[in-house]
């Protein structure tokens, strides 16, 4: 690895203006559980890297105003032991327990997750099924993109050079709701999703899904979901919606899977992820983490 | 870049000179002789450099020595002042390991699991567990182990 300049501000405002003078030949640290394996590889080259975990603001998670609000540093262990995460977002907190081991869970974050922005990425179903909105700042300002519009291609996200993200803002459900997070992986700990459903519903018959490691970013089966809004769920519905689901996603042949075998367990855990959502809202089963596939 | 890393290391300040480019691994093996943790994959998979950060267990491999300024690092030297600890114990009595190369991963692992949670179920422990690999045991007798353990803190009340 080439050598380079590490600098630890304590103030946002420093981080921002460093990124403001220095642009893409600078590079935030969080974790580092893909920065470092990147830099490592030689696949990015930063003169400096600026570590934000000096930065105090960036800390905390916090319910306002309708809102739980995740700061930049939280860590997948810190959403997992957030009693606020395991009651309201279940299907955030059970990604959070199966991206990969204890060891990459406690310095990995949920904001370093979306902003290196692989497809696979367990972050991104969450956060759109939530319409959740992603924190930025620059030294010019701050601002708002939704998640849905935070992704726009394999490892690109909206955020410009000079921009960081201070945190996510995920709205508070009123109501009854149930949620369930289903990842496809060949053995647990360490191993990237073949593909992730995310599935909220609540006691009005509103239902959002989301995928990930099935398309170049996460997506929401907009259709699927323009089929059950407003119904009731049975299990001939759910078949339905699963089938139309595919029609959202673009899944490749890779490594971890092939095309075909994605398509074919998408359509499953869709199903299954509707079925456990809408009978976790009517009995709170099956527990959270119960395996689906 | 150049640095002076000042931290605790098994509970003794050390300072070391780095680069920001060197790992924690490589300076704790090279420049400070702390040999336990050991190079496997490399790229934060497997476990065998696993260390505790301020009590919480980290990847060596995948992180830069500069990030250590003024925490408290504990390799598995530091668990053993007093002679093995429990843990230890039990993996010995169990033979929970053959060739040995991942066993200071997850004897670090498995200290954080203790600390978090002291009589462990077996599916939180292999849930805890599930990031190191192993290629000799086939992880029976770790889980075995662990169980043991488990059960002793059990019946000691904690
Ligand atoms: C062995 C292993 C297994 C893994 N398994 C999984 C898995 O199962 N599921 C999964 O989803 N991921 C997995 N990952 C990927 C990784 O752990 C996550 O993506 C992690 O959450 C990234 O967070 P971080 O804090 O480490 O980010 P970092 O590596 O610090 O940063 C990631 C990227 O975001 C940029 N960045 C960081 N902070 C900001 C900011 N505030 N504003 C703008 N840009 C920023 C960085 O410059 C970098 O490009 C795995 C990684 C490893 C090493
Ligand atoms: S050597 Fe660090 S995780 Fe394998
Ligand atoms: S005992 Fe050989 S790798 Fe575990």
């Amino acid at each position: 690895m080439e050598n380079f300049r590490y600098l630890k501000p304590a103030a946002i405002d420093k981080a921002l203006s460093l990124k403001k003078e220095l642009g893409s030949k600078a590079r935030f640290l969080l974790g580092g559980t893909d920065l470092f394996i990147q830099m490592d590889k030689g696949f990015v080259v930063p003169e400096t890297v600026i570590d934000l975990k000096g930065i105090d603001e960036l800390k905390g998670i916090e319910k306002k105003d309708g809102y739980v609000y995740v700061g930049a540093r939280v860590t997948w262990t810190q959403l997992i032991e957030s009693d606020l995460i395991r009651k309201e977002f279940p299907a955030l907190w059970e990604a959070s327990d199966i991206v990969a081991s204890v060891g990459v869970r406690n310095t990995g974050t949920l904001v370093g997750n979306i902003c290196n922005a692989v497809p696979s990425l367990e972050g991104g179903s969450p956060l759109l099924a939530y319409n959740a909105a992603v924190l930025v700042k620059s030294s010019q300002g701050e601002r708002e993109i939704p998640a849905a519009d935070f992704f726009t291609g394999v490892k690109k996200t909206a955020l410009a050079d000079d921009e960081m993200v201070t945190g996510v803002k995920i709205p508070v459900k009123n109501g009854k709701f149930g949620e369930v997070y289903v990842k496809m992986g060949r053995y647990e700990g360490e191993d990237l999703a073949q593909a992730g459903v995310a599935v909220v519903v609540d006691d009005k018959n509103n239902y959002r899904i989301a995928l990930n490691a099935v398309a170049p970013t996460p997506v929401r089966a907009e259709k699927a979901e323009a089929l059950l809004s407003g119904k009731k769920l049975d299990e001939s519905l759910a078949e339905k919606a699963a089938e139309l689901a595919l029609e959202s996603i673009s899944p490749i042949s890779d490594i971890r899977s092939s095309k075909e075998y994605r398509l074919h367990m998408c359509r499953v855990m869709v199903k299954r992820a509707l079925m456990a959502s809408v009978s976790r809202m009517e009995t709170g089963k099956p527990a959270l983490n119960t395996r689906l596939i | 870049m150049n640095h002076t890393v000042k931290f605790n290391l098994n509970g003794s300040p050390v300072e070391v000179q780095v680069k920001s480019n060197e790992k924690l691994l490589d300076v704790l093996r090279d420049k400070l002789g702390v040999t336990s943790p050991k190079f496997g994959c490399g790229v934060g998979e497997c476990g065998a450099c696993t260390v505790l950060i301020d009590g919480l267990s980290v990847r060596s491999c995948i992180t830069f020595a500069v990030e250590v300024e003024g925490k408290n690092v504990v390799s598995l030297e530091g668990l053993q002042a007093d002679g093995p600890t429990k843990i230890q114990k039990a993996f010995i009595k169990n033979n929970a390991f053959q060739c040995g190369f991942c066993a200071p991963g997850f004897v670090m692992s498995a200290t954080e699991l203790i600390e978090k949670n002291p009589s462990p179920t077996e599916e939180e422990i292999r849930h805890a567990l599930a990031g190191n690999l192993c290629r000799c045991t086939g992880y029976k007798n770790i889980v075995d182990a662990m169980n043991e353990v488990s059960q002793e803190n059990k019946e000691e009340g904690r």
